[in-house]
C-alpha cells in the first residue's frame, strides 16, 4: 500500500491516533494474535494426540497427500488474487476490484470443495468424528480452518457486492484491506496444518 | 458553556429513559451499566456462598443437598470470576480509562456497547440453568471426564460450557477494544510512560485476555464436541488424555488470575498516591513489574497440577517460575508502601480500602507462596487452605481493591461523594468478617478438610473453625449492606462533589462531575505523569473544559445490542436446540450487517 493511498484512508477514519496507526486495523491485528491463540490451541493437540491411536484409520492411511497439495494450492493462489484485488481498490479500478473479488471468493469456494469431498472420502476410509482421536483432532482443526474458510468467502462476496454497486472506492480501500489480512491469516495457518498433518506425519 | 452548546450534537447530550441505555454507546454509560449488573451478580454470588456457609455450620447438617452443594460453589466460583470481578473491572476500564487518556470515548463505542450486551445476556444464560434443569455441578475448573456425559447428564455443563463461550466473547471483544483505545487514543503529550499506572494495568490485562481466552475456547469447544456429538477428546477409553483438560484450562486459567487482580492493584496505584500527596514511588518499576508479571503468568500454569503427577522436571521448573513471580509482586507491595511512607496521609474510605488491599493481598501472596513448594502443595492441595488463599487474595485483594475504586470514582460518575462514616464502617466491618470468614479456613484446611464437601462428621475437629467461618460470612451481610444503603443515599443526596473532591493528579479530575457526554470540550495536552500537579500542566488539563469547535460524537445505536442477542440466541442453540440457534444465527446477521452498513458518524 502506498503512503498516499495510506494517509487517504487514515483521513477517511476522521479521528487522528496517537500512532498514527489506523484503529480498526490495529484492532484486527490484535484480533489476529488471538487467533493465533485459537489455532495453536487446536493444533498442540493435535499434535499431543498424535501417535496414540490404537485404532485406525491412522493418518498416513487416509491423508491424500497430492489432492490435498491441489487445494491447498488454490488457496495460496487466492491469496495473489487478494491482493491483486486490494491493489485495484487501491488505483480506484472498480472492474479490476469485481474481477479479483470474485476469483478469491471463487478460489476459497474451490478449497471448501475440496475439504468437503475429501471429508467425505475420509468418512468412507472410516475415519469419523466420533472415531478415534486422529478422527476428532483432525475434523475439529481442519473444521474451524473450513469455517474461517467460509466467513472469509462470505465477507469476500460482501465487498463483491459493494463493488457492484460502486460503493468500494478508493477511499473505502481499507475494508479491503483487512478482509486481505483476515484471509492471507486464513492461508498461512492452512500452510501450518498442511506442513504439521499432511507432511510430517 | 451555553454559548458552545451547538457545537456539541443533540444525542451527546444527556438523555434518559430506558431506550437511551440500551442504545447508548457512550463510554461512561456502559460502565455504570457493567458495573451494576456486575454489582448484582457479585450479591448473587455472595448468596450462593452464605447458604454454603450455612450449611457448613455443623456437621452432618441437611440444609441443602449435595447436589445443590456441588450447583452452589460451581455457581459461586463461576459468578465471582467471570460474572463479578472481570466486569467490575470492566466497568472500571469503561469509565475511567477514556477519561484517563484524555479521550473522548473508547475507539470502538458500538463494539463497546456490544460487549456489554453479550455479557449481560451470556450471564442471564448461565444463571437460567438454576430453573432449567439444575446448574453445573462440577467446579468451577470442570475437569475432565468429571464432565464427560457419563458422569454428567443433564444441561448443567452445557449451560457452563456455553455460558463461559458466550462471556468470553464479551471479554474479548472488550479486550481488543481496550487495547486500541489506550494505544490510539491518548491525548496530546500523554506518551506510554505518562499513563496512569492504571491504564497500564488495563493495557497488560487487555492483552492478558485476547491471549488467554482463546485457548479456554479451545478446550471449550472440545467439551461441548465430546458432550453433544460423542467426540473422545477427554475419553480414556479412546487413549484420549484427561489431563489435556488440566493443561489448556489452566494454561487460560493462571493468565485468568492475573486478569482478576491486575486492574486491582491499577486502582491503588491511583488511590495510594492521591491520599499520600505523593506521586507513586517508582512509577516506572510499578509498570515493568506489572508487564513482568504478564509474561511471566504464562509460565506458571502447572503449578495448579502439581498433584496430577508430571514428574520431577515439570514440578521443579513450575515451582521454580512461581517462586519468580513473586518478585515482581512483592517489588509493586514495597513500592506502594514507599508510596504512603512519609506521605501527608489521608485516611478516607478510599485509602483505607486500598491499604486493606495491601494488607490482605500480602498475605494472600504469602500462603500463594507456601503451595509454589511442590511437596507442601501435595498436601494443601484440595483442601480449605487453597480456599483460604484464592479468598485472600480475590476477596482481600481484588474485591478490596475494586471497593477502592468505587469509593474513589464514584463522585466523579454520579457528582455525588459517598458517606465517609458509612464507608468507615464498611471497610471495618468487611475487613473484620473477612479475616473472621477465611482465616480459619488455613487451619482447617491443614487439619485436612477438603474442599467442596457438603459436610463433615462431627468428630473430625473440623467444628469449632467452621463456626467461625459462618459467622464471619453472616457478618459480611451488614457490612454489604450498609454499603448497599450508602449507594443509594449519596446517590441521590451525597454532599456535592466538585470536579475534584480528592486533589487526584490524573486528568479526569479536571473535568465536572459527572462529566459532559463528550468528556473534555477540547482534548488537553499532556505534559506529566501527574498533569494536575504541576503547575503548567495543570492549567492545560483545566483548559480542556472549554468547548473549542465542533464536537464529533458517536450516534446511539441498537444493531450491538440485536447483535448481542443474536449470538447469545445461536449458541444457546446448543443447549436449547435449533429452534433458538437458527433465529439467533439469522438475528446476528441483520444485526452485523446492519451494524456494518449503518453511518457512524
Amino acid at each position: 500500500m502506498s503512503a498516499a493511498s495510506l494517509a487517504h484512508a487514515g483521513a477517511a477514519e476522521a479521528h487522528a491516533t496517537s500512532t498514527g496507526l489506523n484503529s480498526r486495523k490495529m484492532l484486527f491485528w490484535a484480533f489476529l494474535g488471538s487467533e493465533c491463540m485459537f489455532f495453536g490451541s487446536l493444533i498442540s493437540t493435535y499434535l499431543v494426540y498424535r501417535g496414540r491411536d490404537a485404532t485406525g484409520p491412522h493418518p498416513h492411511e487416509v491423508l491424500n497427500i497430492p489432492f490435498t497439495s491441489v487445494s491447498a494450492f488454490v488457496l495460496l493462489m487466492s491469496s495473489l488474487t487478494m491482493v491483486l484485488a486490494l491493489a485495484a481498490v487501491q488505483r480506484g479500478n472498480n472492474r479490476g476490484a469485481r474481477i479479483w473479488l470474485a476469483a478469491t471468493a471463487l478460489l476459497g469456494m474451490t478449497f471448501i470443495a475440496g475439504q468437503c469431498f475429501e471429508f467425505t472420502e475420509f468418512f468412507y476410509d472410516g475415519l469419523k468424528l466420533q472415531g478415534n482421536l486422529f478422527g476428532c483432532t483432525f475434523f475439529v482443526l481442519t473444521g474451524f480452518h473450513g469455517t474461517h474458510v467460509t466467513v472469509g468467502v462470505i465477507w469476500l462476496w460482501t465487498l463483491f457486492g459493494m463493488a457492484m454497486r460502486n460503493r468500494l472506492p478508493r477511499e473505502r480501500s481499507l475494508d479491503v484491506e483487512i478482509a486481505g489480512l483476515y484471509w492471507h491469516f486464513v492461508d498461512v495457518v492452512w500452510i501450518a496444518i498442511f506442513t504439521l498433518i499432511y507432511l510430517i506425519q | 458553556m451555553a454559548t458552545t452548546a451547538a457545537a456539541v450534537p443533540a444525542h451527546a447530550h444527556g438523555e434518559s429513559g430506558l431506550w437511551s441505555w440500551v442504545t447508548t454507546v457512550d463510554h461512561k454509560r456502559i460502565g455504570v451499566l457493567y458495573g451494576t449488573t456486575a454489582f448484582v451478580f457479585f450479591l448473587i454470588g455472595g448468596l450462593e456462598a452464605l447458604v454454603m456457609r450455612l450449611q457448613l455450620v455443623r456437621p452432618d447438617n441437611t440444609l441443602v443437598s449435595p447436589d445443590f452443594f456441588n450447583q452452589l460453589f460451581t455457581m459461586h466460583g463461576t459468578t465471582m470470576i467471570f460474572l463479578a470481578v472481570m466486569p467490575l473491572s470492566a466497568s472500571f476500564f469503561n469509565f475511567v480509562v477514556p477519561l484517563m487518556i484524555g479521550a473522548r470515548d473508547v475507539a470502538f463505542p458500538r463494539l463497546n456497547a456490544f460487549s456489554y450486551w453479550v455479557f449481560l445476556l451470556g450471564a442471564v444464560f448461565l444463571n437460567l440453568s438454576f430453573f432449567l434443569g439444575g446448574a453445573p455441578n462440577v467446579g468451577w475448573f470442570a475437569y475432565s471426564n468429571l464432565t464427560s456425559s457419563q458422569y454428567s447428564p443433564g444441561h448443567g455443563v452445557d449451560f457452563w460450557a456455553v455460558g463461559l463461550q458466550i462471556l468470553g466473547i464479551a471479554s474479548l471483544a472488550a479486550a481488543f477494544n481496550f487495547i486500541v483505545t489506550i494505544i490510539n487514543l491518548r491525548a496530546p503529550g500523554m506518551k506510554l510512560m505518562r499513563m496512569p499506572v492504571f491504564v497500564w494495568m488495563t493495557l497488560v490485562t487487555s492483552f492478558l485476555i485476547i491471549l488467554a481466552f482463546p485457548v479456554i475456547t479451545v478446550a471449550l469447544v472440545f467439551l461441548l464436541f465430546d458432550r453433544l456429538t460423542g467426540t473422545n477428546f477427554f475419553v480414556p477409553a479412546a487413549g484420549a488424555d484427561p489431563v489435556l483438560w488440566q493443561h489448556l484450562f489452566w494454561l487460560f486459567g493462571h493468565p485468568e488470575v492475573y486478569i482478576l487482580i491486575l486492574p486491582a492493584m491499577g486502582i491503588v496505584s491511583e488511590v495510594l498516591p492521591t491520599f499520600s500527596r505523593k506521586p507513586l514511588f517508582g512509577y516506572p518499576v510499578v509498570v515493568y513489574s506489572g508487564i513482568f508479571i504478564g509474561f511471566m503468568g504464562w509460565g506458571v500454569w502447572s503449578h495448579h497440577m502439581f498433584s496430577v503427577g508430571l514428574g520431577p522436571f515439570a514440578d521443579s521448573f513450575f515451582a521454580l517460575t512461581t517462586m519468580l513471580i513473586a518478585i515482581p509482586t512483592g517489588v509493586k507491595i514495597f513500592n506502594w508502601i514507599a508510596t504512603v511512607w512519609g506521605g501527608r496521609v489521608e485516611l478516607k474510605t478510599p485509602m483505607l480500602f486500598a491499604l486493606g488491599f495491601i494488607a490482605m493481598f500480602t498475605m494472600g501472596g504469602l500462603s500463594g507462596f507456601m503451595h509454589a513448594s511442590p511437596p507442601a502443595d501435595l498436601q494443601q492441595t484440595d483442601t480449605y487452605f487453597v480456599v483460604a488463599h484464592i479468598h485472600y487474595v480475590l476477596f482481600g485483594g481484588a474485591i478490596m481493591g475494586i471497593f477502592a475504586g468505587i469509593y474513589y470514582w464514584f463522585p466523579k460518575v454520579t457528582g455525588r461523594l459517598l458517606n465517609e462514616r458509612l464507608g468507615k464502617i464498611h471497610f471495618w466491618g468487611m475487613l473484620i468478617a473477612m479475616n473472621v470468614t477465611f482465616f480459619p479456613m488455613h487451619f482447617v484446611g491443614l487439619l485436612g478438610m477438603p474442599r467442596r464437601v457438603y459436610t463433615y462428621a462431627p468428630n473430625m475437629g473440623f467444628e469449632g473453625m467452621n463456626q467461625v467461618s459462618t459467622i464471619g460470612a453472616l457478618l459480611l451481610v451488614p457490612a454489604l449492606l450498609v454499603f448497599v444503603w450508602n449507594l443509594v443515599t449519596s446517590a441521590r443526596s451525597g454532599k456535592p462533589a466538585g470536579n475534584d473532591p480528592w486533589g487526584g493528579a490524573t486528568l479526569e479530575w479536571a473535568i465536572p462531575s459527572p462529566p459532559p457526554p463528550y468528556n473534555f470540550g477540547s482534548i488537553p495536552r499532556v505534559g506529566s505523569l501527574d498533569p494536575l500537579w504541576h503547575k503548567e500542566s495543570r492549567e492545560a488539563a483545566l483548559a480542556s473544559n472549554q468547548v473549542r469547535g465542533h464536537i464529533h460524537m458517536p450516534p446511539p445505536s441498537y444493531w450491538p445490542a440485536v447483535s448481542a442477542l443474536g449470538i447469545t440466541l445461536l449458541m444457546s442453540g446448543m443447549v436449547f436446540g435449533w429452534w433458538f440457534g437458527v433465529p439467533g444465527a439469522i438475528l446476528m446477521l441483520l444485526g452485523v450487517y446492519s451494524w456494518a452498513y449503518e453511518p457512524c458518524t
